[in-house]
């Protein structure tokens, strides 16, 4: 009846679990029972779970990755603590099989549920805005990748309280994730965890192609777009043509898991080389699906900011461009010791050498924009500051990786574990807390607090030097990576000062939640009237602050490479004539979180093979699409007077909030004034 | 689903769906193109088990081309008739479309059915997917296809009956089209299948 399910699946003699479930349960009852008690479920429900509006799922995208990110770091701070203590054959408070759980579910949680998150939920807010569109291509399609990931992130919840994770390691090698090493269901819940979410990334993929492609407004040719909006298509081009091998790659080591094929065994023909390439050629592009987007948050960011035209606009393009098809022909330098020959490998490693050519063409460019520009030290800046020091820094630490001849001496130890640490916390998380303050008012009406944010910065700057630092010092004393213990008592002191720079990471992420509680308390002092908080460059900046759903009540023209900042240089000539019209926009609907709950009956129940509940699960999706594809009604017109009136009472509060504005441009930096004294 | 303006001169007068077929065809191609990628990994898979027997049978003691012949010619020529059918739809012959549209769909059946049947020989021989790498490889391969086919299949009765209730609109002509494109892509697909499968394995 329940497969393998039973009450034996939750792990009561666990203390650690049994504390961390009774805090979620608390926590979630806590918010179930104020939601209630404010009766909020209907706003909820119909204001954000249904929503197809761009915006909303970018919010939302950023909410679980928040929360997930919480989750992650625990996992880190639980290995380094791990660490610190089990030295010279002590054994730590962490048995072997938590560990290992614990450092897969770390960097399962980390790129698929806080990294992956983040940069799709940046694109969602700001892509359309940049190309002055009203929504997505297919804006269903956009609330169903949301559910479809955010189940997905509760089936990777699931895992901690009923059964176990993978001890595999984040990308489950093969043939130890095969059900002849791993039988339990620890691989069965990464495996559906990462199907669903992955099917969800893959819609993403094509509909931001789609819409970059297809829906940008008038005059705004290739070249004029926005590098966010450059470095998201590159992105999502990567995802089109990188995600399906994921798909079919996890396809088929679910056959061999459950209907015991031989793609990956040690016998019967199979071949668990095959695994790893595979899963490294969606791996590595993903890598630049992560990193090209917060690339386009350093340049917009680092514009601004410097007040000066992006320098080397074609450049930076063109090494995206670059980097986009040079990605798919490095996968190879994850496993040099493989054993393909010393050709091959050199190949490989060249590839991987040429990649950090058109890496420093935009490093160089974000010099030169700084060059002779006004620089502001606001925090986006000082986190894109911190991340040209440290991504440069480990992408020289890559380039020793992909000497072969250096990997197999290096390959396997901590020294690999710190390169990406590097790259990743340097690049993707100050790229994300950079385009979150950057974009926060876009969404919300109101700017961070620059105090906490900068205090967030520094934490984070300083923490992961101190954590990660005593990495490299310890891969050349031998240490590998995923070690429960060690014998050697001479590497404890750099495991506690490791340990160290974890916890002022944590103080780091400790700001970014005082910054949220600050700043929503001080909103109406941080409130951005204008919708140009930071007299910034491009479209999403024209229009107001929370953007009105339908985004721009007049499609805007674009004449040039930051058209809005040329707009606002000829200011006064204001185009008030034109008329308003009607606007057709999408409604929202309840099939992406019907659909994806569903998903989440199957990938449950395919966990514990529990077959009829499968099949329930499977019908229900199949019958709730359907009821979706015979449903006329999923779109309406916005009236003409609608807008007129959002419109009028937003221009009013513009005009209250000060009477003395002649033009754009001064309004702009009038705000960032009010925003610098309201912070001092 | 476009949530552009309408191009008409400020009149609120036509309130219909918004055309949008050429972006949903273009994001159906774009969707072809990544589940081509996944064909792809699964021809790699292939290429590289292929010869993975372990002491079980090979590709050439088990293909039996005249069978899969027949199979390959039920596809195309479904492909012909569905061809048919979105030549009817852009002369708005309804009557036509469905009828066209109910010829591919017994030929597509029928080639589902002769693979099912082909599958449940070998298994029932004793070379099922589980005996080896080859065999765990071709059937992933060919039996994704297949899966692939079905679904176009349970798409062609949903066309079916949104053509008998709604007739051809804004909202069932872009479906035809992309299902049309889905058609012939698995078509392209299966000769590849045919050509490096089947003929490799054979000759």
């Amino acid at each position: 009846m329940f497969g393998k399910l039973s009450l034996e699946s939750i792990p009561y003699h666990e203390p650690i679990i049994m504390v961390v479930a009774a805090f979620m349960a608390i926590g979630g009852i806590a918010l179930l029972g104020a939601l209630t008690y404010y009766r909020k479920w209907s706003w909820l429900w119909n204001e954000w779970f249904t929503s197809v509006d761009h915006k909303k799922l970018g919010i939302m995208y950023f909410i679980v990755a928040l929360v997930m990110l919480l989750r992650g770091f625990s996992d880190a701070i639980m290995m380094r603590t791990q660490q610190a203590m089990a030295a010279g054959g002590a054994a730590g408070y962490l048995p072997p099989e938590h560990y290992d759980q614990i450092f897969t579910a770390h960097g399962v949680i980390m790129i698929f549920f806080v990294a992956m998150p983040m940069v799709i939920g940046l694109m969602n807010l700001v892509v359309p805005l940049q190309i002055g569109a009203r929504d997505v291509a297919f804006p269903f399609l956009n609330n169903l990748s949301f559910w479809l990931f955010a189940v997905a992130a509760i089936l990777v919840n699931i895992s901690l309280v009923v059964g176990e994770f993978a001890k595999t390691g984040w990308l489950a090698y093969a043939p130890l994730s095969g059900i002849e090493f791993s039988p339990g269901v620890g691989v069965d819940y990464w495996i559906w965890a990462l199907q669903i979410s992955g099917i969800g990334t893959t819609l993403t993929g094509i509909n931001f192609f789609v819409t970059i492609l297809k829906m940008r407004t008038k005059g705004m040719t290739m070249f004029r777009m926005p590098i966010f909006t450059w470095t998201s298509l590159c992105a999502n081009v990567l995802i089109i043509a990188s995600f399906p091998i994921l798909t079919a790659t996890i396809a088929l080591l679910t056959l061999d898991r459950y209907l015991g094929m031989h793609f990956f065994t040690n016998d019967f023909g199979g071949n668990m080389m095959m695994y790893v390439n595979l899963i490294w050629a969606w791996g590595h592009p993903e890598v630049y699906i992560l990193i090209l987007p917060a690339f386009g948050v350093f340049s917009e960011v680092i514009s601004t900011f410097a007040r000066k035209r992006l320098f080397g606009y074609m450049t930076m393009v063109w090494a995206t461009i670059a980097i986009t098809l040079l990605s798919f022909i490095v996968w190879l330098h994850h496993f040099f010791t493989m054993g393909a020959g010393a050709n091959v490998n050199a190949f490989f490693g060249i590839m991987t050498m040429i990649i950090a050519i058109p890496t420093g063409v935009k490093v160089f460019n974000w010099l030169f924009t700084m060059f002779r520009g006004s620089l502001e030290l606001t925090s986006p800046v000082l986190w894109t500051l911190g991340f040209i020091i440290t991504f440069t820094l480990g992408g020289m630490t890559g380039v020793m990786l992909a000497v072969p001849a250096a990997n197999f001496v290096l390959h396997n130890s901590l020294f690999v574990i710190a390169h990406f640490h590097n790259v990743i916390i340097g690049g993707v998380v100050f790229g994300m807390m950079a385009g979150l303050t950057f974009w926060f008012p876009k969404a919300f009406g109101f700017t961070l607090s620059e105090k906490w944010g900068k205090r967030s910065f520094w934490c984070w700057f300083i923490g992961f030097y101190v954590a990660f630092m005593p990495l490299y010092v310890l891969a050349f004393f031998g240490a590998v990576r995923r070690m429960q213990s060690y014998a050697n008592p001479e590497w404890q002191p750099w495991m506690i000062l490791a340990w160290v720079g974890a916890v002022i990471i944590m103080m780091g992420i400790a700001c970014t939640v005082i910054q949220f509680w600050v700043s929503i308390r001080d909103r109406k002092l941080n409130a951005d009237v204008t919708g140009d908080p930071w007299d910034g460059r491009t479209l999403e900046w024209s229009t107001s602050s929370p953007a009105p759903f339908y985004n721009f009540a007049r499609l805007p023209e674009v004449g040039d490479i930051d058209s809005f900042w040329s707009q606002k240089e000829r200011s006064n000539e204001e185009l008030e004539e034109a008329p308003y019209t009607d606007i057709h926009m999408p409604r929202n609907t309840v099939a992406g979180p019907v659909i994806s709950f569903f998903a989440l009956i199957i990938g449950f129940a395919l966990v514990w093979h529990i077959w009829w509940l499968a099949g329930v699960g499977a019908i229900g999706v199949f019958v709730s699409f359907m009821a979706r594809v015979f449903n006329d009604d999923i779109d309406y017109y916005v009236s003409a007077e609608e807008v007129e009136r959002i419109e009028r009472a937003h221009q009013q509060r513009v005009k209250n909030s000060d009477p003395y504005k002649p033009s754009a441009e001064v309004e702009g930096r009038e705000g960032k004034q009010r925003y610098v004294e309201v912070n001092a | 689903m476009a949530t552009d303006t309408l191009h008409h001169e400020g009149s609120v007068v036509h309130h219909e769906h918004h055309d949008a077929t050429e972006t949903k065809l273009f994001g159906f191609w774009v969707y072809l193109m990544s589940d081509l990628v996944i064909f792809g990994s699964l021809f790699a898979t292939y290429a590289v088990l292929m010869k993975g027997t372990a002491g079980g049978p090979t590709a050439a003691e088990i293909f039996e081309l005249p069978f899969v012949l027949v199979e390959t010619f039920l596809l195309l020529f479904s492909s012909f008739t569905f061809g048919m059918g979105v030549l009817a739809m852009n002369a708005e012959r309804l009557g036509q479309v469905k009828a066209w549209l109910a010829i591919t769909f017994v030929l597509g059946a029928a080639f589902v059915g002769m693979e099912i049947y082909e599958f449940q020989h070998l298994i029932h021989e004793g070379y099922g997917p589980d005996k080896s790498a080859f065999l765990s490889s071709f059937f992933t391969l060919v039996g994704t296809h297949g899966l692939h086919v079905t679904f176009g299949l349970i798409w062609i009765l949903v066309m079916l009956i949104q053509l008998s209730t709604k007739g051809l609109n804004d909202m069932t002509r872009p479906r035809i089209l992309c299902l049309s494109l889905f058609w012939h892509f698995l078509d392209i697909v299966w000769i590849c299948v045919f050509s490096f499968v089947y003929l490799m394995g054979v000759l």
